[in-house]
C-alpha cells in the first residue's frame, strides 16, 4: 500500500535517522513510502499551551494533506495521539470536526502499524545488545502501544529486553511543561534514568524520540553510561 | 506571574531536588501500587466496576437537585437540622454560631478535607475552641501546626523519627520512635478528649440521598468515637457528595478502600442519618449537617469538566502523578493538590491566580487512566490551559505561536528555519547554560541534540 | 431568599446545559454491581469459607461454634487469658445471659450509661444485624447492638453472632437493612471489618489507633 509518512518537527530537525529508518523498512516491506512537504509540525505545543487557535492553524493544513492519504503513520506516540486523538477536540464543533473523526482511524503509530496494520513482528533485524524500554505516555495511554512495541523487540536476533520498574513513568518531558517546569522536569527524567541504569541495559529504547531527547539529554549532562535510541533505528540493524 | 504561581515555582524547585523526600515519598508509593494491584485483580471486572462508578456519579450530579432534595428531607425527617452555606464564610459563621449556642469548649474533629478548605479550625481556635484533630495523620500534623500533605495519608512525609520529636516536644510523652509505640501514646491522649469534648465535627464521604445519610469511612474509629461520645455532632460535607441510593455504597466503598489505601474495604463504614433516636442508648442530642457549595455551583455549570464534581477523593491520582511525587503536597499551596487539586483549584480560586497548577502537568494521564470514577483529568487541565489563554493571552506566546503556524505551514520557511538552526546552535555553543541562553530552562541541567547535519526533509527531497 | 433557594438555583442554572456522557450512564443495578465485584461464591459453605479467610487477613478473630455451652466456655477463656475486669454489654438474646454468665461487673448500655465507666470495660460484647462473607464485616447498628460507642470505645469487641445472619455481599447486607429497618431506621448504621487499625506513620500497620483493637466473632 502507499504509506503516507508523518514526520515531526523534532525528528525532521534533531532524529532524522529515525524517519530514514521507517522509510527504509517500510520498503523493504514492499510498501510505497510519501511525505508530505508540509506541514512540519502537528500543532501539540500551541495546543498544549493553551493556544487552540494558533494550533489550528497548522493543525488544518495537516489534515487537508493528509485527508486522501490510504494510511498514515506517525513517527512519534505523541504527535501520533494528536491526530488520532486530539484533533477532534481541538476541532469539535468546527467544520473540520468531522475530517479530524475521518482521519483518525488512518492514523498508526509505526510500531502499532507494523504489528496491528501489517502483522508483522520479524522484520529480520539483529542488535546484540541488553535494552530496556520507555513507554511514552502518550503512546502508551493515548494508543494503548503497550505491546507491539515489546513484541516487535522479541523478534530482534540478539536481543535482551529487561523491563525497568518505571517502564510507564512520565520521564519528564511534556514538550513545553520541559521548559515551563525545568526543575519538576529534571527530577522526573532523573527518577526515569535511575530506574534505566538499575536495568544494567546498555540502551534505552523508546518509539518516542521527545522522550529520548529528554533522558539522553540529562543522561549526557551528567555522563551517565546509557544511550537512548528509537525502535525504528533497531529495527532498521541487520 | 501570580504569587500563588511563584511560590509554586520556588517550592517545586526546591522539593524536587530534596533526594530524602523523594525517597520517602517514592518508597509509601511503591507499598501502596503493590496492594492496590493486587486489589483490583481481585474485582471480576475493575475497569466495569469504573465504568458503573462513573454512570453513577454522572447521575448524581446531573441531577444533583433532585438528589440534595431528597437527602435533605430524608435527613431531616429523623431531626437533623441542615444549613446551607453558599460560601466559606457562612459555612465557618454556621459552625461557630452552634459552638456558641451550646456553650462548648472542646471540639473534637475527624478528618474533614472540607474543613481544611473553608479554615475552620484556624476559625474556632480563634474564636477560643480547644479543637482536637483525632485522625493520627491528622493529629500529627496538627502538633506539628503543619497542615495535611495528602489528601489520604496527611503524614506521609514524616518520618518515626520527627513524629517522636514532635510527641516528645508537644506532649511530653514518646518512649521510643516505634510507630505502635507512638500509636498508643496517641490512642491515650485522644481517648481523654473523646469524652470531654462538646462538640464532634466530622466530615463525610457520601451523602445518600434515598436514605437521608451521610457515609463516613475510616480505619481507626476516630470518627465513630467523635459521632458517638459528643452531645452535639456536626457533619460538614460538599453538596457533590451525594450518591442516589444506599445501594451504591456496595460498589463506592469498596472501590473508594481499593484506590485510597489498596484495602478491600476500610475497617469503619459508618452510616449516620440522625441524632440519638427515642430508645437509643446513646449519641449526639443534636446532629447538625452543613452542605458546603463554596464555588461548586461554578464548577457545576461549566458542564465540560462538570465530571470533576464526581471525584470522592480517593487520593489515587496524586498517588501515581510523577508531579506530586516529586514536588509533594505542601507545594500546591492549596487544600487540594496532586491532578484533581490541579483541575478544580482554578474553578474554586480563581482561574488567572491558579491556572499555574494545571499548567505543571505533562499530561502523561496516568490521574485519568486511574481515576475510579474515569475523570477527564488530563483533559481538562488542557480546557483551563485554553481557558486561561483565552481570557488573558500571555502576550509573547501568542505571538510566537501565531508566527510558528506559517513557518511549520510553508516549505521554504522551514527549509529556511532549518538552515538558521544550524548556524544559530554554532554560537549558542558560546552562551549555553548561562543567563543569556534562550535556552536556559533546558539546558541549565540538560545537554540539546545537535540540529542534524542533513535534516529528514532536506534528505528526503534530496532522494527524489 | 435563603441561602437554600440561592443554592438550588445556581444548581437549576448550572443543569440546564447538558454534560456529555462518556459510555453508560444510566444506574447500575445490584446485578451489575454483582457481575464486576470480586466474586462470593454460591453455597453458604463457601460463602462462610470466605468470610473466615478474609477474618483471618484482617487479623479478626472468627470462629463457629456448636452450641451456646461452648459459647459460655469461650468466653469465659478470653475473659481469663485476657484478664477482664469489667465487662459491656447490652440486653439482646443471646448477649445479655452470656455476659451476666461471666460473673464480673456488667455494664448494660440500653437506656443510657456513664461514659467514663465505659471506657474503663476491658471488652464490649454485642451481637450483630449481619455478617457480611463478602468483605468479613459485622454490621451493628445504634439501635439493635447496644448504642453508638458499646462496639467501638473498649478495647476488645467481641460479637456474637448467629450462623442464618451470615449474608454473601454488601448488596445483601444493604437489602436487609432496608428490608429490616426501612420504617425507621437507627440514627447509626455501621460496617466494622477488623480490628481497628491506622498506617498513617511510614504506612506500617498498626492496631487498635482509636478503636478496639481485638475483634472476635463467634458465630452459633
Amino acid at each position: 500500500m502507499t504509506v503516507t509518512l508523518f514526520i515531526p518537527c523534532f525528528v525532521d530537525l534533531f532524529y532524522p535517522q529515525v524517519g530514514i529508518s521507517m522509510v527504509r523498512i517500510l520498503e523493504r516491506l514492499g510498501h510505497k513510502v510519501v511525505c508530505p512537504s508540509s506541514p512540519a509540525c502537528c500543532g501539540q505545543p500551541a495546543f498544549n499551551t493553551g493556544y487552540w487557535d494558533e494550533s489550528r492553524k497548522i493543525a488544518m493544513k495537516v489534515i487537508e494533506s493528509l485527508k486522501d492519504a490510504e494510511v498514515v503513520v506517525i513517527a512519534s506516540g505523541s504527535c501520533g495521539a494528536m491526530l488520532k486523538v486530539f484533533y477532534p477536540e481541538l476541532f469539535a464543533g468546527t467544520k473540520y470536526e468531522q475530517m479530524a473523526r475521518e482521519l483518525a482511524p488512518k492514523c498508526h503509530e509505526f510500531s502499532a502499524f507494523l504489528v496491528n496494520k501489517l502483522g508483522v513482528t520479524d522484520l529480520g533485524a539483529t542488535f546484540p545488545h541488553k535494552v530496556t524500554f520507555h513507554d511514552g505516555c502518550h503512546g502508551l495511554r493515548e494508543l494503548n502501544n503497550k505491546r507491539p512495541p515489546r513484541e516487535l523487540l522479541a523478534k530482534v536476533r540478539g536481543l535482551e529486553l529487561i523491563e525497568m520498574d518505571a517502564a510507564e513513568t512520565c520521564c519528564g518531558f511534556g514538550g513545553t511543561f520541559s521548559a515551563k517546569f525545568p526543575a519538576i522536569s529534571t527530577a522526573m527524567g532523573d527518577v526515569k534514568c535511575a530506574s534505566a541504569l538499575d536495568t544494567k541495559a546498555e540502551f534505552i529504547v523508546s518509539c518516542d524520540s521527545s522522550c529520548l531527547m529528554q533522558i539522553q539529554g540529562l543522561a549526557d549532562r551528567q555522563k551517565k553510561p546509557i544511550k537512548t535510541i528509537h525502535l525504528a533505528e533497531v529495527l532498521v540493524q541487520s | 506571574m501570580s504569587a500563588p504561581a511563584t511560590h509554586f515555582k520556588e517550592d517545586a524547585r526546591r522539593v524536587s531536588a530534596d533526594l530524602r523526600h523523594r525517597g520517602i515519598i517514592q518508597t509509601a508509593m511503591g507499598k501502596y501500587e503493590v496492594v492496590r494491584d493486587q486489589r483490583q485483580r481481585s474485582f471480576q471486572d475493575w475497569q466495569g466496576a469504573r465504568q458503573l462508578a462513573a454512570a453513577t456519579k454522572w447521575q448524581a450530579v446531573n441531577h444533583l437537585d433532585k438528589h440534595l432534595e431528597q437527602f435533605a428531607q430524608q435527613i431531616e425527617s429523623r431531626g437533623t437540622k441542615v444549613h446551607w452555606a453558599s460560601t466559606a464564610a457562612q459555612a465557618r459563621d454556621i459552625i461557630l454560631g452552634i459552638l456558641r449556642e451550646k456553650n462548648a469548649k472542646v471540639v473534637v474533629k475527624s478528618k474533614a478535607m472540607t474543613s481544611e478548605e473553608i479554615h475552620l479550625n484556624d476559625a474556632m481556635e480563634q474564636a477560643g475552641y480547644e479543637v482536637v484533630e483525632s485522625d493520627l495523620g491528622e493529629f500529627i500534623v496538627q502538633l506539628r501546626e503543619e497542615p495535611p500533605y495528602h489528601l489520604v495519608f496527611p503524614a506521609m512525609h514524616l518520618t518515626r523519627g520527627e513524629i517522636k520529636d514532635v510527641f516528645e516536644r508537644k506532649l511530653h510523652d514518646a518512649p521510643s520512635d516505634e510507630p505502635e509505640v507512638l500509636t498508643m501514646v496517641a490512642r491515650r491522649v485522644l481517648r481523654q478528649k473523646y469524652l470531654q469534648a462538646d462538640v464532634g465535627i466530622t466530615g463525610a464521604n457520601f451523602a445518600i440521598a434515598e436514605t437521608g445519610m451521610v457515609s463516613i469511612t475510616e480505619n481507626e474509629g476516630n470518627a465513630r468515637l467523635t459521632a458517638a461520645l459528643p452531645r452535639t455532632m456536626i457533619t460538614l460535607v460538599g453538596i457533590e457528595k451525594v450518591l442516589p441510593r444506599l445501594e451504591d455504597l456496595a460498589l463506592f466503598l469498596p472501590m473508594l478502600a481499593v484506590m485510597g489505601t489498596g484495602q478491600p474495604i476500610t475497617c469503619y463504614n459508618t452510616m449516620y442519618g440522625g441524632p440519638r433516636q427515642p430508645g437509643e442508648a446513646d449519641g449526639p442530642e443534636e446532629y447538625h449537617v452543613v452542605l458546603l457549595d463554596n464555588q461548586r455551583t461554578t464548577l457545576l455549570a461549566d458542564a465540560e469538566q462538570r465530571d470533576a464534581l464526581h471525584c470522592i477523593r480517593c487520593g489515587a491520582c496524586l498517588n501515581v502523578c510523577p508531579i506530586f511525587r516529586n514536588v509533594g503536597g505542601y507545594t500546591y499551596g492549596t487544600v487540594y493538590g496532586g491532578p484533581i487539586g490541579s483541575v478544580i483549584t482554578p474553578h474554586l480560586r480563581g482561574l488567572q491566580d491558579w491556572k499555574h497548577l494545571s499548567y505543571a502537568s505533562s499530561l502523561c494521564g496516568a490521574c485519568t487512566e486511574t481515576c475510579p470514577v474515569k475523570i477527564d483529568l488530563h483533559h481538562h487541565l488542557l480546557q483551563n490551559r485554553r481557558n486561561a489563554s483565552r481570557s488573558k493571552p500571555i502576550w509573547w506566546q501568542k505571538i510566537a505561536f501565531k508566527l510558528f503556524a506559517p513557518v511549520a505551514n510553508s516549505p521554504a520557511l522551514w527549509s529556511l528555519t532549518t538552515k538558521l538552526g544550524r548556524i544559530g546552535q554554532v554560537f549558542h555553543g558560546l552562551i549555553k547554560g548561562g543567563v543569556l541562553d534562550p535556552a536556559e530552562a533546558w539546558t541549565k541541567t540538560r545537554e540539546l541534540p545537535p540540529v542534524a547535519k542533513q535534516s529528514f526533509r532536506e534528505w528526503w527531497k534530496e532522494r527524489k | 431568599m435563603t441561602e437554600r433557594e440561592n443554592i438550588f438555583n445556581r444548581i437549576h442554572e448550572a443543569l440546564t446545559v447538558k454534560a456529555q456522557a462518556h459510555g453508560e450512564t444510566s444506574l447500575p443495578t445490584t446485578a451489575d454491581h454483582r457481575r464486576v465485584l470480586p466474586p462470593v461464591g454460591a453455597t453458604v459453605d463457601e460463602q462462610f469459607a470466605l468470610f473466615a479467610r478474609n477474618a483471618v487477613e484482617l487479623r479478626a478473630i472468627f470462629k463457629l461454634v456448636k452450641d451456646s455451652n461452648q459459647l459460655t466456655a469461650e468466653l469465659r477463656a478470653l475473659r481469663d487469658a485476657e484478664n477482664w475486669k469489667r465487662v459491656a454489654a447490652h440486653k439482646g438474646q443471646l448477649v445479655s445471659a452470656l455476659a451476666g454468665s461471666l460473673g464480673l461487673p456488667l455494664l448494660l448500655t440500653d437506656g443510657g450509661y456513664d461514659k467514663q465507666e465505659l471506657e474503663q470495660c476491658d471488652v464490649g460484647i454485642s451481637e450483630c444485624d449481619a455478617l457480611v462473607a463478602q468483605t468479613a464485616t459485622v454490621v451493628v447498628t445504634s439501635r439493635t447492638t447496644g448504642g453508638r460507642a458499646l462496639s467501638v470505645l473498649p478495647p476488645h469487641h467481641v460479637v456474637i453472632a448467629r450462623r442464618e445472619q451470615l449474608v454473601p455481599d454488601l448488596s445483601a447486607a444493604f437489602a436487609l437493612i432496608k428490608s429490616k429497618h426501612g420504617a425507621n431506621y437507627p440514627s447509626m448504621i455501621s460496617f466494622i471489618t477488623g480490628p481497628s487499625r491506622t498506617g498513617d506513620i511510614e504506612r506500617i500497620l498498626v492496631l487498635g489507633a482509636h478503636g478496639p483493637k481485638k475483634l472476635t466473632i463467634f458465630c452459633v
